[in-house]
C-alpha cells in the first residue's frame, strides 16, 4: 500500500442550512466508507481560508487568500491505496466534485 | 443520523431570531450572514471531524462567538440593539452569553414568528417570511414549495424584511395583551403554511411533508408560552395533527395521489390522530369557536371513520354549515358540496355545486372541475363527468395531479369501475 494526500479546493456551500447539512452529510459517509474500507490513514484536517504568506529572503510576510478563493485549498486527507489508479477512483467519491468549483488533488507521498 | 434530521435548519431559526435581538431588526441581514457562516465552518470541521457531542450548542456557540466579534468589531460603524449600544467590552460578554441563554432563545424565536406576521404584510409575505426565517428555507426552496418563480419570491421577501427593517425592535411577547391580539395572525400564517403542504401545487412529496412538519412545529412553540394557549391555537394544533395523520397515505404504494375517498387508511398515523384528538379535547374550553375548532372537527370525524362510507358525513355537512358563517370561502362550500353529495346523492351535490357564490374563484382549481367530474360520474353522465375531468387536467399543477385526472379521464371513457 502506498500513501496519497487529498487536497480538497473549492467553495463547499450551500443555498440553504438544509442544502448545507445535506452536503455535510454526505461527506461523512463518504470519509465512514473510506475508514471502513481501510483506505483512511489520517482523515486530516479543514483550513481556514485566510492566513499569511511568507515569502523570500526577506521573509516579507503579506496576507492571504491566496489566488482566488476557489482555488484555495480547504483542507486535506491521507489516504490509502495500492497504487495511483486506485487513490483517484476512491477520489471521485468525494461530495466537494459535486459543487461547481470542486477539485480533489490526489498526490502520491514520496517514499523513504 | 436520524435524530438530527433537519438540524440545520431548525436551529437556522433560532440562531436568526437571537442574533436579530442582538444586533436589531435592521441588521437582519448582518444576522444571516452570521448564521451562514456559522454553517460553513460546521460544514468544514465536521466533515473532517466528524459531529461534535452537542451540535446544536456547537452551533450556537459559533454563533456566538462571530456576534460579540462582529459586537467589537463594527461597534462604531452600526448601531446594534439599544441595550447593548455602549456597553464595555468586559459587559458585552456577560450580556451576549444572557442572551444566547436557552429560555432567551426560545423568546427569541417567539419574538421573531411574532414579528414575521405584522399585519402591515400581506398574509403571503407573513407566510413567506417565516419559511424564510425561522425555517431557512432558501428563496428558491419557497419558490418550488408555492411553485411561484424565484424572482416573485425573491421581490416578496425583500420587501418583508424591508418592513421588519424599520421596526424598532423585534415584537415584544412578553406583554400579554399585545401577544393577544398579535396571535390571530401567527395562526393565520401557520394554517397557511401548513394548508400549503397539504394541499399545495408542489410534486416533491418531501417539500409538503417538510411545510407541514414545520408548520406543526412553530405552531407547537405558540402553545409553550401560557397566553399562546387560548382555545383556538389547541384548535390549530389539533387540525394540523389529524391532517398530517393522513399524509402517508395520499400517495399510494405507485407514487399516484389517492384521495381521501381511496385511501389506505390502515397507513393513517394513529400516533398523530391520538395526538391530535388530544388536542381537540384540549381546544373545547371557552366560548370562542373559531374556524380552527371546526375544521379540526372535520378531521376528527375523517380519522374516526373506517372507510369513506361509514363517515358520518351528515356531521360533516352542518360543520361546514357553521363554517360557512364563520368563515365563507368557495373552497369551503366546495367541500361542503362533495360532504352533501355523501350524504344525499351526487345530485343534491351538484346543486350545492350550481349554487357556490364566488365560483370563478375556483375555475384555475383543479379539483373544483375533478369534483364536478366526479358527481356527474357517480351520476351516470360519463361525457360531462369526462369533459370536467379534462378541464382539471388541463390545470394538473404536477406531474401526480396529472396521472391522477388522467387516469380519471379514463375511467369515464372506459367505463370501468371507480376504483376502492
Amino acid at each position: 500500500m502506498s500513501e496519497y494526500v487529498f487536497l480538497y479546493r473549492g467553495a463547499d456551500r450551500g443555498a440553504s442550512p438544509e442544502m448545507m447539512q445535506q452536503r455535510m452529510q454526505k461527506w461523512m459517509a463518504w470519509m465512514k466508507e473510506l475508514g471502513e474500507k481501510g483506505h483512511l490513514k489520517d482523515r486530516g484536517h479543514p483550513l481556514e481560508r485566510v492566513g499569511k504568506l511568507v515569502r523570500g529572503k526577506k521573509k516579507a510576510v503579506t496576507d492571504g487568500p491566496f489566488a482566488e478563493a476557489k482555488d484555495a485549498i480547504g483542507g486535506y486527507t491521507l489516504i490509502e491505496a495500492s497504487d495511483l489508479d486506485q487513490a483517484v477512483e476512491l477520489s471521485k467519491g468525494c461530495p466537494i466534485l459535486e459543487t461547481e468549483d470542486g477539485v480533489v488533488e490526489v498526490r502520491p507521498i514520496m517514499k523513504m | 443520523m436520524e435524530t438530527y434530521d433537519h438540524l440545520f435548519r431548525r436551529e437556522a431559526g433560532r440562531m436568526v431570531a437571537t442574533l436579530t435581538r442582538i444586533f436589531g431588526p435592521h441588521n437582519l441581514t448582518l444576522a444571516e450572514d452570521v448564521v451562514q457562516d456559522a454553517f460553513c465552518r460546521a460544514l468544514e470541521v465536521w466533515k473532517f471531524h466528524g459531529m461534535p457531542d452537542n451540535p446544536a450548542a456547537w452551533l450556537m456557540a459559533t454563533a456566538k462567538n462571530r456576534a460579540l466579534d462582529v459586537l467589537r468589531r463594527e461597534s462604531t460603524a452600526r448601531r446594534f440593539a439599544p441595550e447593548l449600544g455602549r456597553l464595555l467590552d468586559s459587559a458585552l460578554v456577560p450580556a451576549v452569553e444572557e442572551l444566547f441563554g436557552a429560555n432567551a432563545i426560545k423568546d427569541d424565536l417567539l419574538r421573531m414568528m411574532f414579528s414575521c406576521c405584522d399585519p402591515r404584510l400581506p398574509e403571503e409575505a407573513q407566510v413567506a417570511l417565516v419559511l424564510h426565517i425561522l425555517c431557512a428555507f432558501s428563496v428558491d426552496e419557497i419558490a418550488g414549495a408555492f411553485v411561484s418563480t424565484q424572482a416573485a419570491i425573491e421581490k416578496r421577501i425583500t420587501r418583508a424584511k424591508k418592513t421588519l427593517a424599520r421596526s424598532k425592535g423585534l415584537f415584544d411577547v412578553a406583554v400579554a395583551s399585545e401577544f393577544s391580539a398579535r396571535l390571530p395572525a401567527v395562526q393565520r400564517a401557520l394554517y397557511l403554511l401548513f394548508n400549503e403542504g397539504y394541499h399545495g401545487a408542489s410534486s416533491e412529496r418531501s417539500v409538503r411533508v417538510d411545510l407541514c412538519r414545520e408548520a406543526m412545529r412553530l405552531t407547537c412553540l405558540i402553545l409553550a408560552p401560557p397566553p399562546g394557549k387560548p382555545p383556538a391555537t389547541h384548535a390549530l394544533a389539533a387540525l394540523m395533527y389529524l391532517g398530517a395523520s393522513r399524509l402517508p397515505a395520499r400517495v399510494d404504494a405507485s407514487g399516484n395521489l389517492s384521495s381521501l375517498f381511496d385511501q389506505d387508511r390502515s397507513q393513517w398515523d394513529q400516533e398523530l390522530v391520538a395526538q391530535g384528538l388530544n388536542l381537540l379535547d384540549l381546544s373545547a374550553s371557552g366560548s370562542e369557536l373559531t374556524e380552527y375548532h371546526v375544521e379540526a372537527a372535520i378531521a376528527g370525524v375523517h380519522a374516526a371513520a373506517h372507510c369513506a362510507q361509514e363517515t358520518d358525513w351528515g356531521t360533516i355537512v352542518s360543520l361546514y354549515d357553521t363554517l360557512m358563517t364563520i368563515r365563507p370561502s368557495p373552497i369551503v362550500a366546495l367541500n361542503r358540496a362533495i360532504a352533501v353529495a355523501q350524504c344525499h346523492g351526487p345530485e343534491r351535490g351538484l346543486e350545492e355545486m350550481q349554487r357556490i357564490a364566488d365560483a370563478n374563484r375556483l375555475a384555475a382549481y383543479p379539483f373544483y372541475h375533478a369534483a364536478l367530474g366526479e358527481l356527474e360520474l357517480r351520476s351516470g353522465r360519463r361525457e360531462v363527468a369526462r369533459d370536467h375531468f379534462r378541464a382539471a387536467l388541463r390545470l394538473a399543477r404536477n406531474p401526480m395531479e396529472h396521472r391522477f385526472l388522467e387516469q380519471r379521464v379514463t375511467v369515464c371513457e372506459n367505463g370501468s369501475p371507480r376504483q376502492g
